[in-house]
């Protein structure tokens, strides 16, 4: 066994997984990666399940060493500057950290979540087969918190598996797209239309549980007061206030506010690597495309290992370096056709 | 008649999940037949859906796009959920200790002077209910219940609370609560139990289901503390009397 120390690490950065399924009878949030396919894409680098227990690093910079023995990771999601020992690290790619090198992680730039997988994946005592944090009811395991400097993984030796990167798709742009409802008709059709029309940003104080969008006050047709009913990631609750929450992954599992709109699955993750700041823009689709889209979603989740190539094939150049990044996350949710690419050169 | 009750509405919950709203206020009936769909769906799964959850007038209802589309698993539902209702399961009754008052709960006095009454007629009626757990949500084990004493309903608090603690037991609009972990609240403070409705390593961890019938009684703070200490420890304090 090695080991994998957590030398410094920003808030907002826990361990991860596919989440927690089956007890939100019970009031058990779901939890799980922000961006379930950077998550998936970094797992598959190291030969894990897809939906294997990572670190999920918020925006801020981490480092990470290596202890009784060498340990092989992989990064993907927000673009960062990773380095070890002062080499270059490219994103979507594997490495295997010798015994005592750190890997420097700086801030995310063009995203928020960046995933670090690892080898035979992280160890725990899963509770409804998840080892996802949820820190508010102190769940999640080896740590049921954000994670701290000191903090330690017992891994598996690295296996010397050849490194890989992975081919992604170019990211989607254009806005993030939504089904109307459950309670749509808690708005008239100007309002609905104010929510579809205007450009929105994310509040400094969104978090897991909720996105908190800045635009203009949404009006109700009846009030702000539902009898509490279920909710999913991506349900976009509209409080007294006219805010709209979208509800992330650590979000309640009901909730009283009427929802006018709920992000699509295969948006989700798009929505969550959105910095605070940033403009974007909802677009409404019809149940049959954004079900088209899911499918989709999920194919692409489930063929990435058709997408892994030797990591030989790319000369650790800063071009080539910059050329992951932007193929990683950098998320542009503006209008179709404003991608613009943020990594610097 | 329940089944002359008007059919549910499908409300599209994203491309992944489906509410089946019965009712759009608190109505024991429409929780009834909300809880009918859900076992309903237990006894005969319907390959795609992941996970239900009901709640007071809904059931949520996850599944898998890839295996199911909206459109036949929304007729399939509300096939199930014309059914004629089951006669009524004899639900599980549990007598659950409160600490009321003082630190415990510390909206007592205030609601007390809101009624114009005092503080032992707010826990008297209060222990006088007989309550249905209507849905667990929000937070592990947070049970709603219906039932509530008209004369206790009232608005809830205006400034929310970003924590209040484990195990309190609290009213806010029409509803009571039996809450088991610290959360923020806008709700108002009667007391707290040492009864843990979610416990991660005690079997079973979660004690109340939707359906269960829940009555009140007081105990002394210095109970509380025995039977807080005990509760710690995996003991189930709660009283179960329908057996």
């Amino acid at each position: 066994m090695s080991r994998l120390i957590v030398a410094s690490i920003g808030p907002a950065s826990s361990v991860q997984d596919g989440g927690r399924h089956g007890a939100q009878r019970y009031g058990l949030t779901v939890s799980g990666a922000m961006d379930r396919l950077a998550l998936a894409a970094a797992n598959t680098l190291v030969g894990n399940d897809p939906f294997a227990a990572a670190v999920e690093i918020g925006p801020f910079g981490a480092t990470f060493t290596a202890r009784d023995g060498a340990v092989r990771i992989a990064i993907a999601g927000a673009p960062r500057n990773a380095d070890i020992g002062g080499r270059p690290m490219a994103m979507d790619n594997s490495v295997t950290l010798k015994d005592g090198e750190t890997l420097t992680l700086g801030f995310a730039r063009g995203g928020a979540f960046t995933y670090l997988a690892i080898e035979g994946a992280i160890k725990g005592e899963p509770v409804f087969g998840s080892l996802a944090v949820n820190a508010r009811a102190g769940l999640g395991s080896p740590y049921p918190r954000p994670l701290q400097a000191g903090d330690e993984f017992i891994v598996d030796a690295a296996s010397g598996a050849p490194e890989l990167r992975i081919e992604l798709p170019k990211p989607v742009s254009g806005p993030i797209r939504v089904v109307l409802g459950p309670q749509d008709d808690e708005f008239d059709d100007a309002n609905k239309a104010l929510f579809l029309g205007s450009e929105w940003k994310i509040s400094a104080t969104s978090d897991r549980m909720g996105y908190r969008l800045e635009g203009p006050a949404i009006k109700h047709l009846h009030g702000h007061n539902i009898v509490s009913d279920g909710t999913v990631n991506g349900s976009i609750q509209v409080p007294g206030n006219g805010a709209p929450i979208a509800l992330m992954m650590d979000r309640g599992t009901s909730g009283g506010y009427p929802k006018i709109a709920t992000v699509i699955t295969a948006d989700v993750g798009r929505l969550a690597q959105i910095s605070a700041g940033t403009g974007f823009r909802f677009k409404a689709v019809t149940m049959a495309e954004a079900q088209d889209e899911a499918r989709k979603f999920q194919q692409l989740i489930g063929t990435l290992p058709d997408r892994l190539r030797s990591s030989d094939t790319v000369e650790l150049n800063i071009e080539a370096l910059s050329d992951a990044n932007v193929a990683g996350y950098a998320v542009s949710a503006m209008d179709a056709g404003t991608w613009q690419v943020t990594a610097e050169p | 008649m329940a089944a002359t009750l008007p059919p549910p509405r499908l409300l599209p919950s994203g491309d992944s999940a489906v509410t089946v709203e019965f009712s759009r206020t608190i109505d024991d009936a429409a929780n009834e037949r909300v809880l009918a769909l859900d076992k309903a769906l237990a006894a005969s799964p319907i390959d795609g859906i992941t996970e239900t959850v009901p709640t007071y007038r809904s059931l949520l209802v996850h599944y898998d796009p890839g295996k199911i589309g909206f459109d036949a698993l929304g007729e399939k539902l509300l096939a199930l959920a014309s059914q004629p209702l089951p006669p009524p399961a004899k639900a599980r009754r549990w007598r659950i200790p409160v600490a009321y008052g003082g630190e415990h709960g510390i909206d007592l006095e205030d609601v007390a002077k809101t009624l114009n009454t005092t503080p032992d007629d707010v826990v008297a009626r209060h222990v006088a209910g007989d309550y249905r757990v209507a849905m667990i949500g929000f937070t592990p084990g947070w049970s709603y219940l219906s039932g509530l004493d008209k004369s206790l309903h009232m608005s809830r608090r205006q400034n929310p609370r970003l924590l209040t603690p484990a195990g309190t037991i609290s009213i806010g609009g029409v509803q009571a609560g039996i809450q088991c972990l610290a959360a923020p609240s806008g709700w108002h403070l009667l007391g707290r139990t040492p009864v843990r409705t979610y416990q991660l390593h005690r079997n079973p961890t979660f004690l109340t289901e939707p359906g269960d019938r829940v009555t009140f009684f007081a105990i002394d703070h210095k109970t509380f503390e025995e039977q807080d200490r005990a509760a710690e420890a995996g003991e189930i304090i709660a009283e179960r009397v329908d057996a």
